[in-house]
């Protein structure tokens, strides 16, 4: 019997693995996709099936975050808009480059490498804010979190009027080209890689185009949806995507993000940011095994590397659980607590 | 993979987004079923055990 056509076996593994990436997405607002293209790498799934199924799971995280954050989300759809040009075409490049790698035979070689370096350094930088957090004291008067301003280096970016110039949802101006550029850079990286794109798109729409925190939190959210819809249209032209890889992993990420947003109001965050560091530093590791499998032709090192990845999502995940659980013993819930899962 | 061969890429990319599309608005609305009828006793569970 082989339902949407996997295996009982590989369809479980999916759901599992889609369970647990939506638990850090709703917990991190982060790891929605990020982890996905890599998996199915090691799986032995070609980089545009992996790639372009991944997009298809973006589209489907982003649909249901954006249901979440309807009412609450600030979002410049004007803005979000205008960048669509952008991405479709930076998607576009993406999957060319993609191809051209297939092409030469190096595309898993290549976009494995590039997984290596983000997790490692995505990995880095929470393992560096964990251990910041921990060693210095918090101080409230440092003037970050005010989240209608807008960062000096945006409002040196505004000065140059290069028309044609926009005006965005909070009545400043925005050069075309600024939006255009953030848009396709953006793209590349989604198209390429397979992933949503929130964790650089955001902080570009914050930090280029200026935009203030809040609305860039749900503009990103919005880009995410249409960089999964086009990138997911994009490769489903070419029919790589597969659906049954995606159903199984929206079936379980739908879950996981719902107990993972709502872990947030229980679970401090920093006690938990060491070890989703950590993880995404076995993962970029877990990556390098497979790629090493391939090329010494060692499939031990394969299988090392699924379980390493796996394995430490699920410790992870467990981890949250335990201080979720923990906290709902000892009735310590934090009423500020907001959901997460935007990108 | 998805096989749609008698109809044109186009259509068939167009068909996957709306499957996908279909599929994350029932599974969002389905677990919010399941999370109200299961959360608070599975919370309540957890506090006294």
């Amino acid at each position: 019997m082989e339902p949407l056509g996997l295996s009982l076996g590989l369809l479980a593994l999916f759901v599992a693995f889609g369970f647990m990436v939506g638990v850090f997405f709703g917990f991190f607002g982060m790891g929605g996709s990020f982890l996905v293209t890599p998996a199915l790498l090691i799986l032995g799934y070609p980089a545009p099936v992996a790639i372009g199924s991944s997009m298809a799971f973006v589209f489907g995280t982003a649909v249901i975050a954006t249901m979440k954050h309807h009412d609450v989300g600030e979002v410049d759809y004007k803005l979000g808009a205008l960048m669509f040009v952008g991405i479709a075409l930076g998607i576009e490049a993406g999957k060319v480059l993609v191809y051209g790698l297939e092409a030469i035979g190096r595309a898993e070689l290549v976009v494995g490498t590039a997984y290596v370096l983000l997790l490692a350094a995505i990995g880095g930088l929470f393992v560096r804010s964990a251990l910041r957090t921990g060693s210095e004291v918090t101080d409230d008067s440092s003037g970050d979190g005010n989240e209608e301003e807008i960062p000096e280096i945006a409002t040196k970016i505004k000065s140059y009027n290069l028309p044609p110039m926009v005006t965005l949802a909070d009545g400043s101006k925005a050069s075309m080209w600024t939006i255009s550029g953030v848009g396709g850079g953006v793209g590349v990286v989604s198209g390429f890689l397979g992933v949503g794109g929130g964790f650089i798109r955001m902080p570009a729409i914050y930090y280029l185009v200026g935009v203030p925190l809040a609305a860039a939190v749900g503009t990103s959210l919005f880009g995410a949806l249409m960089s999964g819809a086009v990138g997911a249209f994009t490769y489903g032209l070419d029919g790589v995507v597969d659906l049954g890889v995606v159903t199984g992993l929206l079936a379980g990420s739908a879950l996981g993000a719902r107990i993972g947003s709502a872990a947030t109001a229980y679970v401090d965050e920093d006690d938990v940011t060491i070890y989703f560091g950590v993880m995404l530093l076995l993962a970029s590791f877990a990556v390098a095994l497979g790629e090493f499998a391939t090329w010494l032709e060692m499939p031990i090192l394969d299988t090392m590397s699924f379980v390493l990845l796996v394995g430490s999502s699920a410790f992870v995940t467990v981890v949250i659980f335990y201080y979720g659980a923990q906290a709902v013993r000892t009735n310590d819930i934090d009423p500020t607590a907001t959901a997460r899962g935007d990108d | 993979m998805i096989e749609f061969a008698s109809l044109s890429p186009a259509v068939q990319a167009t068909v996957l987004l709306v499957v996908v599309l279909v599929e994350a608005v029932a599974l969002y609305a389905g677990y919010g079923v399941v999370e109200r009828a299961v959360a608070p006793p599975l919370i309540e569970t957890i506090e006294n055990a």
